[in-house]
This record gives C-alpha cells, structure tokens and sequence, in this order.
C-alpha cells in the first residue's frame, strides 16, 4: 500500500477553486518533489494536507496509510504522523522552543497511547539534533521563531521535524530565502531523517533545492492538478525549458 | 469633576448618608482626621457616586453598578484554618491581617522582625506622627478616594527606615470575613524612606457568594534612591464590588514597579496615581487580568510626570472570556518642565468569546517639548495562523490556545522580581486556564 494517495482532490479557499482534481500517489520511503509555477497550486496542497482551516474539500480522497484523513483536526494528522515544514514559520511570542518542542512531542505520543519522553531522554534528543543543524543552545531558549532570521526559522522547522519524527514530511519551498550555505544546512538536516520508513514530499519553485536534496520522482503541478510525472532528470529539464508548456495549456 | 445640578440621590447615596451620619461619632482617629472626614464626605455628597458622565469614570458607571451600600462591616471574629489569600499561600512573607477594615494582629504574622521596620495601627500611627498628613499622594481629587476617606476604618502604617530593607515581601492581605454582606474601607500608609528596599504584596480576598463591598486606598511614599516592588492580588470572591486607590509619591533616583493581578470580583477597579516628584527614577507599573463570567474590571492609571529625566512604562494586559469586561484607561502627563522624559505605555486585550468587551482608553497630556513618549493598545482574539502551527505540530486545540494565552500573560508576569510571587501568579493563571471550557 502507498504511505499517502490523493486521488481526484478539488479545494476551494475563499470560493475560489485552487486544486482541480488532483491525483497523486507517494509510496513508502519515497521523496517527491513537487514542482510548478507560481498559483499552480503547491502551496494549497501542502496546507491541505495539514489541515489549515478556511481549505474546503469540494471533492475527492487523501489517504495516508489507507485511512482518510480529511475529516481529522490538524494535531490528530500530526499525530498520525502529517508534518509541514511552513513556508513561513509564524514568530510564536512568549512560547520558549524548547517548551514548544517538548509539548509537541509529548501530545503526539499522548495521543498514540504512549509514555511521554522522560527529561534526559528529550534532552539528549534534541541536543544530537541541533547540533547538526548549528541551533545553539541559546535559540532553543528563545520564544519560537521570535527574532530568528529567515534561515534560523527554516532550521528550526527541520529540528521539529526532526524531533517529531513524522512518517510525511511536507516541504513548503524550504528553500525560499536562504543563501546557499543556508540551504546546504538545511538539506543536509532534511537528507539525514531521510529513511525506508519516511516520506517526503519536497515542494519548489526551483531545481536548486534538488541538487541537494535529490528526489526519487518529480510532479509537475500546473493550474490545481498534477500534469506531469518523472525521474529526477524532469527537475533538470524543467530548469531549462520552464513552465511556460504547462501553463500555455491553460487556454 | 464637572459641576453639573445633582440629580435625586440613589438608594446607594441615601444609604451612605444615612450611615455617615450614625458612624461619625463613633469612627476611629482623632482631632484633624474628624475634620478629614467631614470635608472628604461633603466633597462626596456633593458630587455623588460617579457615573458614566465623569469622564474618570465613564466605563465604570459606580452609580449603575452599585445599586446598594452595604453596612459597616462588623468585628472580624476568630481566624479561620484556611488560607488567607490561597494562590500566594506558598510564598514566604510577613503578612499584616487588615480584616473587615481593620488591623488584626492576632491573624498577622509575629512582628516583622527586620531592623528598621516599623508596623502600626493606622490611627495609632497618625496620632504619633503628626508630620505625616494623609492625603498628600496623588489621587485625592476622586470620588471614590473621598467615600475612603469619610469612612476610613483602619488599616496599617508601615515605615521603612533610612536605607533599611525587609527580607521577606510584607503582604498587607484585605481579607473580608463575613458571611453577610457588609462593607469595609481600609486605609494604610507605607512610607520607604530614602535608600531603603520593599517588596509588597496587597491582596483582597473574601467569601465566593456574598456581595461585599470594598473601598481600600494606599499612600505609597518612595524616597530618594528607594526601590519598591508593589504586587496587588485581587482574588475577591465572585460577587465582590471593588475599588482600590493607589496613590505613590515617587522621590528622585529611586524605582518603583508595580503589578496589579486581578483574577476575582464581579466588579473591581483599580485606580493608581503616580507623581513623579523626584529626577532620575524609572517606574514600571504592569498588570494582568484574567475575567470570565460577567466580570468587570477597570484599571485606570494616571502617571504625573512633574519633573524630568523619568522613565516610566506600563503595560497591562487582559484575557476575556464569557461576558466580561475589561476596561484600561491609561494617562501620561509630563509637565512643563519635566524634560527628557521618557513615558510608554501599552495595553493589550485577548478576547476568547465573541461577548467580551474591552475597552481602552490611553491618553497623553504633554507640556514639555523634549520628551518620547508613546503609547499603543491592541485588542482582538488569538491568532487564527498562530494556533494552526500549534496544532500542526500534534498540539490539541485546547492545549495550543492554553499555551497561548500562557504566553500572553507571561510576557507581563515574568516583569516580576520576585520568582516566588511571578510563580505563583503564572500558577493561578494556568490554574484559571483549567478551569475554562
């Protein structure tokens, strides 16, 4: 059975129809990478996915493992093991990381039925963890992506994925304002959870981000569905023909 | 306050009339403070209850939400086993008792044993101390202030001296013991005097189902170079009607902090007047209030900057659930001469049901050309996107908001000195959070 099939998804967001029968299947293990135009969609489909309110499913099914998770709140498809990487991580005031990782963590196991993480046990976690992606201490002090720079909040996403341990990872264009060294930090966090056991569904805008973190398939979105699918050599492709083939469809 | 013709006296006015006329013979104090009372009493009858009209007063309608006047409040009677002010219970002080408006030794702690630390009665202090005048803080010109001050009924003075500091806080706990309803005005002093250091906790407490009636007021002077740190806990029972004046002296180089918690009472207002008499000193005056129900509470500030080089900063701010109503009204004067002055001041509201009400009031009167000064107020619920990304991450709803609005009030609280007192005021806040749904 494939880990997550989206199969015919409409989505509507404020009345106007985004995604138009999207079809998509990621098998177990798999990274896809999901490229497209800007308004193709991308975006919609990684809130979807997570469950952001105000995304109304007009029609169609996701399946992660089988099981739909349309219906469910967006911490129980965490729970599940649903994980985005935000496109725009929100500055949460007051809330220390180290607090916000930690009750994350815990509500997750809460709600599988398992123990919570003992102190050390957490401890040792996260400080293995942070030390690859170069967040000191100091910043998991610090209230959540308060006064981070651009690619601090991205690193921080990955050490919560890191942490959380999520079975689909969803990348909203993680690569979107950072400098290359930045990226290859963040790539190398990303290729490091990369496992049998773990999908990820890579979203960009550019072929960049693949040269570091190098996906099994390539999707192309264009105008709300999936257009076209490939090996990785599509993103290269793309790269230097552009969008332009899929897009001057649209008429 | 406008000179405008007295409408017909309220069952509430004729009430406090008729008991100013039988208690006056008999109220505490001597000589001078007879005269205190008569001249603060007809100040009062003349202007009446204030009401929505008085522009002071205008969110807090005294006239419409006080329809009766309680009786003197009576004796206190035993101590109780429980707690006097539970939610401070784990916080080591030296706590004076004033119960049903008066001093009570035997429900204070042994005297506080500091050096330089003196405690009395408060008219047993006015009559020894005929240099100390009451009613030279700010906040005297005020209605509710002038009610205090014809029915004062005790209450303490404590007196810091000369560089003197106190180990433990000193917590002046207002307890109500009673199980009718009955109304008490305490009055206390607390004089630090130059170079001397306090921590002080207020607290008003009383039974959860009677309608008591409160009026406190406190004189705060802060010498030169003195450090006070004021904590007011209002955890009144849920039918409780309360008004406190706080009015502070604050002398030169000295600092001065101040929070008003306010979890309990039906209606309450806290009313703080600030005088900046002395260069150089910096003021924090926060606070935090956490309402359900059909709460009301007002906190209404004035901070008189009368000399220069002050910095003074406020920042209130309250989570409203249920049909409460939360009110900040906040003024920043800086006199003509009190150049390099430097006043900010914000107010922030969450509103976690569509039936609150807050309302903000700030204002700044500034006569002096070369000053900052600022201020800003925000009112609105929490954030749609802040709450998806706590959720996203496996936090449940309820536990995402929790942590939220933890966070809101923390950003305040944790403005405290005093780890003891900031955990114990975050403990209440969680404990308030708890008790939603």
């Amino acid at each position: 059975m494939s880990l997550l099939e989206i199969k015919n998804l409409h989505v509507e967001v404020g009345g106007k129809q985004i995604l138009k029968g999207l079809t998509l299947t990621v098998e177990k293990g798999q990274v896809a990478a999901i490229m497209g135009p800007n308004g193709s969609g991308k975006s919609t489909l990684a809130y979807v996915l997570a469950g952001k309110p105000g995304y109304e499913v007009a029609e169609g099914e996701v399946l992660l493992n089988g099981e739909s998770i349309l219906d469910m709140a967006p911490d129980e498809r965490a729970a599940k093991g649903v994980f985005l990487a935000f496109q725009y991580p929100v500055e949460v005031p007051g809330v220390a990381t180290m607090t916000f990782l930690r009750t994350a963590l815990n509500a997750q196991r809460k709600h599988r039925g398992e123990a919570e993480l003992s102190t050390p046990e957490f401890l040792k976690l996260v400080r293995e963890t942070s030390k690859h992606l170069h967040i000191d201490q100091e910043m998991l002090r610090r209230a959540v992506n308060v006064g981070f720079s651009g690619g601090e909040k991205k690193r921080n996403e990955i050490l919560q994925m890191a942490v959380l341990q999520p079975r689909l990872a969803v990348l909203d264009e993680t690569d979107s304002g950072l400098d290359i060294d930045a990226l290859k930090v963040v790539a190398d966090g990303v290729n490091r959870l990369r496992s049998p056991e773990r999908s990820m569904i890579v979203i960009t805008h550019y072929q960049r981000l693949l040269n570091y973190i190098v996906p099994d398939v390539v999707h192309v979105m264009a105008r709300g569905k999936v257009v076209k699918s490939g090996g990785k050599e599509l993103a290269l492709e793309l790269e230097a023909s552009g969008y332009a083939q899929f897009t001057d469809e649209a008429a | 306050m406008p000179a405008e013709p007295r409408a017909l006296k309220t069952p509430a006015e004729q009430a406090l009339s008729a008991a100013f006329a039988a208690a006056r013979g008999s109220l505490p104090g001597e000589g001078a403070v007879g005269k205190l009372r008569e001249v603060a009493f007809e100040r009062f009858d003349a202007a009446g209850l204030p009401h929505r009209r008085v522009e002071e007063w205008k969110y807090t309608d005294l006239r419409a939400l006080m329809r009766e006047a309680r009786p003197l409040a009576g004796p206190a009677g035993a101590k109780p086993q429980g707690n006097i002010a539970p939610i401070l219970s784990g916080i080591e002080t030296d706590r004076i008792a004033i119960v049903n408006g008066r001093y009570e030794p035997t429900w204070s702690d042994a005297k506080v044993s500091d050096p330089g630390v003196t405690v009395a009665e408060l008219f047993e202090f006015v009559a020894d101390n005929p240099d100390y005048r009451l009613g030279q803080v700010p906040g005297t010109d005020d209605p509710a202030y002038w009610l205090n001050t014809a029915f004062m009924s005790g209450g303490v003075a404590l007196r810091i001296r000369r560089g003197g500091s106190v180990a433990k806080p000193v917590h002046i706990a207002h307890v109500f013991s009673g199980d009718a309803a009955a109304a008490m005005y305490p009055r206390s002093v607390v004089v630090v005097e130059p170079g001397a250091q306090l921590t002080l906790i207020e607290s008003f407490s009383g039974p959860e189902g009677v309608d008591y009636q409160v009026n406190s007021a406190l004189e705060l002077v802060i010498g030169d170079g003195a450090r006070v740190d004021h904590i007011k806990v209002g955890c009144d029972g849920g039918a409780a009607l309360r008004v406190s004046t706080l009015g502070v002296t604050v002398g030169a180089k000295a600092a001065y902090k101040d929070f008003a918690f306010t979890l309990g009472g039906a209606v309450v207002r806290n009313q703080t007047f600030v005088r900046f008499a002395g260069e150089g000193s910096a003021g924090a005056i926060d606070g935090a209030s956490l309402l359900k129900g059909r709460q009301h509470v007002d906190n209404t500030l004035v901070i008189d900057h009368a000399v220069g080089h002050c910095t003074s900063r406020e920042r209130f701010k309250s989570v409203l659930d249920g049909e409460s109503h939360g009110i900040f009204q906040g003024k920043i004067i800086v006199e003509p001469h009190a150049q390099k002055t430097d006043g900010k001041m914000m107010t922030r509201a969450l509103l976690l049901s569509d039936e609150a009400e807050a309302d903000n009031k700030p204002e700044l009167e500034i006569f002096a050309d070369d000053v900052v000064c600022g201020h800003g107020a925000t009112a609105g619920a929490l954030d749609p996107g802040l709450k998806f990304y706590l959720m996203s991450r496996g936090i449940p709803l309820a536990e995402a908001e929790a942590l939220l609005i933890q966070a809101f009030i923390g950003e305040v609280v944790e403005e405290i000195a005093h780890e003891g007192i900031r955990e114990a005021l975050m403990f209440a806040a969680l404990k308030w959070l708890g008790s939603r749904s």
